[in-house]
């Protein structure tokens, strides 16, 4: 049997989260301009809108014991942060009603208010009690690295409810996605979508989160992979010369990450000849089986279905 | 003394002296107003009343004062790399530089005021001429301009590329832009006209937030997380068609690291096979744009556990004749010629990065 850490549900209209809003809120949708967020995370696969028979069909079969299923609602966009909770709130509500509780073989994605932390720390209150939730998803771009102090709030939630907190390629953040502005091409942003990753997994470690919350465990989706091993090598490097100004991270991070953080595999980010040899490099069994559906499956052999399993042993509550 | 232990195993082998670039060393000014006699009254004069303007915000403050070795102050006094003598004795001398590429910091092209920005370029030009190329044939120039203005930046190319021991125009790596957007064509333009190449280094202010998710906290994490900004240049420079455009401009990354590219070159093939028709001025695999066009220095060099995995780092680079050794002196995270490389790395990849590849692109003879 095996898990499929990454199912998109894609994003609800706003016509169907009004079943899930106050009497308030419904009058905003519908007589004003405001309907949810009106950027997405980003403009490939993850974003297609799905449903509940395709991913029965397509996802739960070929002993797949169950699916972890990713909405990716740019909540995060939402200047106005009572909005974005509200809105967040009805998406999870949406996706307890419309998926979770219909197929007892779907986990969910807790939905939150990223920009907002203390908010978002009550919206995980409020549904993590589902036990169908198995972790909090946040986009992979934000306007701050979410080791940053205010983030605290919601990885304490997490940390305390015992889920998963999945880092999800692409955001909506409002500022630029490179250290030197806005590339011109999506192309640029597919290319490039593993450097931020890079920085929200130093930040972590840097600003000591994963070690505050030594339970807790961080899932890159759609992150790739390839890029974690030279990216270890340079921040264990970096740590044994600068250590002195992080004295609380106490361990090389390449063991920190080895310990708390787990990669999908889809889509691949390297040609299926070099994948054994980048799985070497990873720091222990990190790498967890996924769709991304409705992305095109990634042809992987059985032979890693083993090492799947282990990084997979104990992530979800 | 000479370079020791693996360098000198390699030249009794070969029974040959190997040739020794760095292609990194920063010159500084002895005194604040060191460069006024360069920049002339007028900008002399503006710097003493408005100061170096540039964006704000950025300032991690390094370990070591300087972010400089320990014992790399000079015993006469002054900052690290102001004094010639020294360098010559701690550095050149010491470890038996035959060629050494200046690659001064000095904030030129990050100034707001663009008049005042190529004056600056301009005046650390000279600098560069007057206190260290013509005292010292080793040493080697790099032309600094006013980047965030095209037509600024290619006016100086023009005019000082005249001066053969000027080898490259030098950049840094945190631009207003990515790199390959057209505000920067006119640059490269020059750069490619007059046979040089596009150096980027490590740094700057940028005007972004340091990272895609905005400032983080430590000094720690920009300096391994500077790193994600080459990543990004190359992307857009690949991407945008520069070198559809300027099919002989070469590139050199300049104390970005060298691991990650290949895993970058793969993420890029695959980009491009999905969204290929956005961009179809990129008529060729990005991996291949890659090897045909860029250069990377080997300083802060990744230490992997496993030698294994630095040999087929390696492999999977396939950029054998474009690594260029560079030691960052007299920066504190200093790489020794003797050192820089694992030991199974062969005599031959050895010569190649230690020198022959240097040589090659700056036309070193």
């Amino acid at each position: 049997m095996t898990i499929d850490c990454d199912v998109h549900t894609g994003t609800p209209t706003w016509e169907e989260l009004v079943p899930y809003l106050d009497a308030h809120w419904v009058g905003v949708l519908t007589e004003t301009e405001f309907k949810g967020p009106e950027d997405r995370w980003c403009f490939f696969g993850s974003d297609t809108r799905t449903d509940l028979e395709s991913v029965r069909r397509e996802v739960l079969r070929d002993g797949v014991e169950f699916a972890v299923l990713v909405c990716p609602y740019a909540a995060d966009s939402i200047r106005n942060p009572y909005a974005a909770a509200t809105m967040a709130a009805a998406v999870n509500d949406w996706q307890l009603a419309e998926w979770l509780e219909p197929e007892p073989r779907l986990r969910g994605s807790i939905v939150v208010p990223s920009g907002a932390p203390d908010l978002a720390a009550a919206e995980i209150r409020r549904v993590g009690g589902h036990a169908s939730f198995v972790q909090v998803v946040v986009p992979a771009r934000s306007a701050v690295p979410y080791g940053s102090r205010e983030f605290l709030p919601l990885f304490e939630a997490a940390a305390e409810l015992g889920l998963a907190v999945c880092i999800h390629a692409g955001g909506a953040p409002g500022n630029p996605p490179t250290s030197s502005g806005w590339p011109s091409y999506l192309v640029e942003e597919l290319a490039g979508g593993a450097q931020v990753f890079q920085t929200q997994l130093m930040s972590l470690v840097a600003e000591g989160v994963l070690e505050r919350f030594p339970e807790l465990k961080v899932v890159c989706a759609e992150s790739g992979f390839a890029w974690v091993p030279p990216f270890l090598w340079r921040f264990d490097k970096d740590w044994k010369g600068l250590r002195r100004e992080i004295p609380w991270v106490i361990r090389p991070p390449s063991r920190v990450i080895g310990d708390q953080v787990r990669f999908t595999t889809s889509p691949l980010d390297c040609p299926l000849e070099a994948l054994a040899r980048v799985a070497a490099r990873l720091p222990g069994d990190v790498l967890l089986r996924s769709s991304a559906y409705p992305e095109p499956a990634e042809p992987l052999s059985a032979e890693h279905d083993e090492a799947f399993r282990r990084a997979a042993a104990g992530l979800y509550r | 003394m000479s370079v020791q232990s693996n360098t000198d195993a390699a030249r009794a082998r070969d029974g040959s002296r190997v040739l020794l670039a760095d292609c990194d060393i920063h010159p500084a000014p002895a005194r604040d107003d060191s460069l006024d006699p360069y920049l002339g009254a007028r900008w002399a004069g503006h710097r003493r009343a408005f100061g170096e303007r540039r964006h704000a915000g950025s300032a991690y403050p390094r370990q070591h004062p300087n972010a400089a070795r320990l014992d790399s102050w000079p015993p006469e006094g002054g900052p690290p790399g102001s004094s010639l003598d020294f360098l010559r004795r701690q550095h050149l001398d010491r470890w038996g530089v035959d060629v050494g590429v200046l690659t001064p910091l000095l904030s030129s092209g990050e100034l707001l005021d663009l008049e005042f920005s190529a004056a600056h370029a301009r005046a650390v030009n000279e600098w560069q001429c007057s206190e260290w190329l013509d005292p010292e044939p080793r040493l080697r120039g790099s032309i600094v301009v006013a980047y965030e203005d095209g037509a600024l930046a290619a006016a100086e190319i023009r005019r000082q590329a005249a001066d053969s021991r000027f080898v490259q125009v030098l950049l840094v790596v945190r631009t207003l832009e990515p790199l390959g957007r057209r505000r920067y064509w006119p640059m490269y333009d020059a750069a490619q006209e007059c046979g040089l190449p596009i150096g980027i280094h490590f740094g700057g202010y940028g005007g972004n937030p340091l990272t895609g998710a905005g400032f983080p906290s430590f000094y720690v994490e920009e300096h391994a997380g500077t790193a994600t900004a080459f990543q990004d240049q190359v992307i857009s420079m690949v991407c945008e068609g520069v070198f559809q455009r300027f099919p002989r401009l070469q590139v050199v990354l300049i104390e970005g690291g060298v691991a990650w590219m290949p895993p970058l070159m793969w993420r890029l093939d695959r980009a491009w096979a999905r969204m290929r028709a956005e961009v179809p001025h990129l008529d060729r695999l990005p991996s291949e744009v890659v090897r045909a066009h860029f250069w990377l220095t080997t300083q802060p060099i990744e230490e992997p556990p496993l030698e294994r995995d630095f040999l087929e780092m390696l492999d999977e680079l396939d950029m054998d004749d474009q690594l260029m050794f560079a030691t960052d002196y007299p920066h504190w995270d200093f790489d020794a010629p003797d050192r820089a490389f694992p030991r199974s790395v062969s005599d031959e990849r050895r010569r190649k990065f230690l020198g022959t590849n240097a040589a090659r692109l700056y036309g070193v003879r």
